[in-house]
């Protein structure tokens, strides 16, 4: 249920503490200092007020499913590592973000599974993704 | 309903193969140009404004600007706004908003695409979104995506495999009488449930058809209209909305078409229980569930049980639509808005077949979704109304 390594995102100046961390083994959100939302996924303004006094916060890396599907079809995707389990995880922060839930069998996975962050390589040893799995 | 109209679609044409591995996309888009001002009773010299969408890589990288130099056209109006499947049924409101304001009189409109027999590598994401990062290392393209919203309604409301089924087995009872629909089997709600699995809980014949394809329709005003020997559709209203992420917060059973939907029915003065024929997109069985739901045809949640029991058929259902099969069995040309209009125009002309003509057809809508129903997408909806002569 993995594809290893993953994709190498494109790294810009705006998001590169945020994959540098996941390198880290550390998951951020950003946080906005005017209005104090947490958000998902990362931008340098903020998307409620647009202020641009935002900062990085660890996020727990806890949360639960709040939707997913095992997906038979990806394109370019290994198909010995099909199906594929696309995830929202809804963080205890509260952001829902869209990821993968891996090592597990699509039958394990429900909506309301608590799951954490766990980190996947890519190509790039320096960028790695961030990815959940059941907490069992 | 309202009196104060400022355009009217005047012709309309689908092109009549799913397949067209010997004809260029500029070639498509010529061919259905034609057959839309025929249509019309109107010459290409007539056109002043012009608007289409697109892939870059099918026309040039200036789409508006390709096809104009291709078609030989003089406008002093054009458009490429691009979001997606909703694109065609935003360039209706667009070219009455331009014909309002004096921009044009004559608008084509255009669509060409060929995802069924163009090997070229069909590129499933725009780099050019930052999002996009955040979307493409998880493998979240089209099909999981849509699965996703899927589960969520699933989750919340109850919704149930059988109930978007019934959505294919209606387009697919209207599409046996379209001799141009790709697939014109009809099918049974079980036969759907029991198609392979593909995203779950979407099954394969949950999914619209990879079709060739093209067509296009002509905006006129008023003025435009009187002079025609041909029955015209009113534009009685358009809306427009995006809906996304919201920071972290999406709501995967809240769609675009709550609000594009709202503005249109307002400006048109109508509300759902108005409407004779609806033309809702259909990329996949759940978003025509969860359109229907936000257009207001019934309430968030009550979509499974609104559709069942054959609701959707022609010509005698509680709410008719997309009665050439639609995306789901007809025709899917890379995007799906323009044969969303196309019908809808049929069926207020009532020039749809005749098994699936309704009767006294007066308002229709048609409803595009563009984009990825499960992550950020636009909504269009388009109020049209039979015009007496
Ligand atoms: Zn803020």
């Amino acid at each position: 249920m993995s594809w290893e390594p993953r994709p190498v995102p494109e790294i810009s100046p705006e998001t590169a503490p945020y994959w540098a961390a996941a390198a880290e083994g550390r998951l951020l959100l950003c946080e906005c200092q005017d209005c104090d939302l947490q958000y998902y996924y990362p931008r340098a303004r903020c998307p409620d007020c647009l202020s641009g006094n935002v900062e990085w916060i660890d996020a727990a890396g806890t949360g639960t499913v709040y939707a997913y599907t095992a997906t038979e079809i990806v394109s370019g995707w290994p198909e010995e590592h099909l199906p594929l389990v696309l995830a929202y995880v809804e963080l205890d922060e509260g952001p829902r973000m869209l990821t993968d839930v891996v090592d597990c069998g699509p039958d394990e996975v429900e909506v309301g599974s608590s799951v954490e962050v766990t980190f996947v390589d890519t190509d790039d040893p320096d960028v790695a993704i961030p990815v959940f799995e059941l907490r069992r | 309903m309202t009196d104060d109209v400022d355009a009217y679609i005047a012709g309309a044409f689908e092109h009549p193969t799913r397949e067209a591995p010997d004809k260029s996309i500029a070639q498509l888009h010529a061919e259905v140009a034609a057959g839309a001002l025929e249509d019309a009773g109107l010459a290409k010299d007539d056109v002043d404004g012009y608007f289409t969408a697109g892939e870059n890589y099918q026309v040039g990288r200036y789409p508006p600007l390709a096809m104009a130099d291709y078609l030989g056209l003089d406008v002093s109006y054009f458009d490429s706004t691009d979001d997606g499947g909703s694109a065609y049924v935003n360039h209706v409101g667009e070219a009455a908003a331009a014909i309002a304001h004096g921009k044009c009189d004559v608008a084509l409109v255009t669509l060409a695409g060929r995802m069924r027999t163009d090997d070229r590598d069909q590129p499933e994401h725009d780099d050019s979104i930052l999002q996009e990062n955040f979307e493409r290392i998880y493998g979240a393209e089209t099909l999981p995506v849509y699965a996703l919203a899927a589960r969520r309604h699933m989750h919340e409301y109850g919704t149930t495999s059988e109930q978007l089924a019934e959505i294919r087995a209606a387009a697919s009872h209207h599409a046996q009488y379209n001799e141009h629909a790709m697939y014109r089997e009809p099918v049974t709600v079980e036969e759907v449930v029991a198609s392979r699995t593909v995203s779950d809980p979407l099954h394969l014949l949950d999914c619209c058809v990879v079709s060739d394809g093209a067509g296009a329709f002509v905006v006129v005003s008023d003025e435009v209209r009187r002079q025609l020997a041909r029955e015209c559709v009113a534009v009685l209203g358009h809306g427009a909305a995006i809906e996304h992420h919201d920071a972290g917060r999406v709501d995967l059973t809240r769609t675009a078409a709550r609000d594009s939907g709202q503005r249109a029915f307002d400006r048109a003065d109508v509300g759902p229980a108005d409407v004779d024929y609806a033309s809702i997109y259909d990329s996949f069985t759940i978003t025509v569930l969860q359109t229907l739901e936000d257009l207001g045809f019934c309430e968030k949640g009550e979509g499974g049980s609104f559709v069942e029991d054959g609701a959707l058929k022609a010509p005698h259902g509680t709410l008719p639509f997309n009665t050439d099969g639609g995306g789901l069995c007809s025709n899917h040309p890379d995007r799906g808005g323009m044969t969303k209009v196309i019908e809808a125009v049929r069926q207020l002309r009532g020039e749809a077949n005749p098994e699936v003509q309704v009767p006294d057809a007066e308002v229709a809508i048609a409803h595009g979704t563009g984009g990825y129903l499960g992550t950020r997408h636009a909504g269009s909806t388009a109020v049209l109304g039979r015009v007496g002569r």
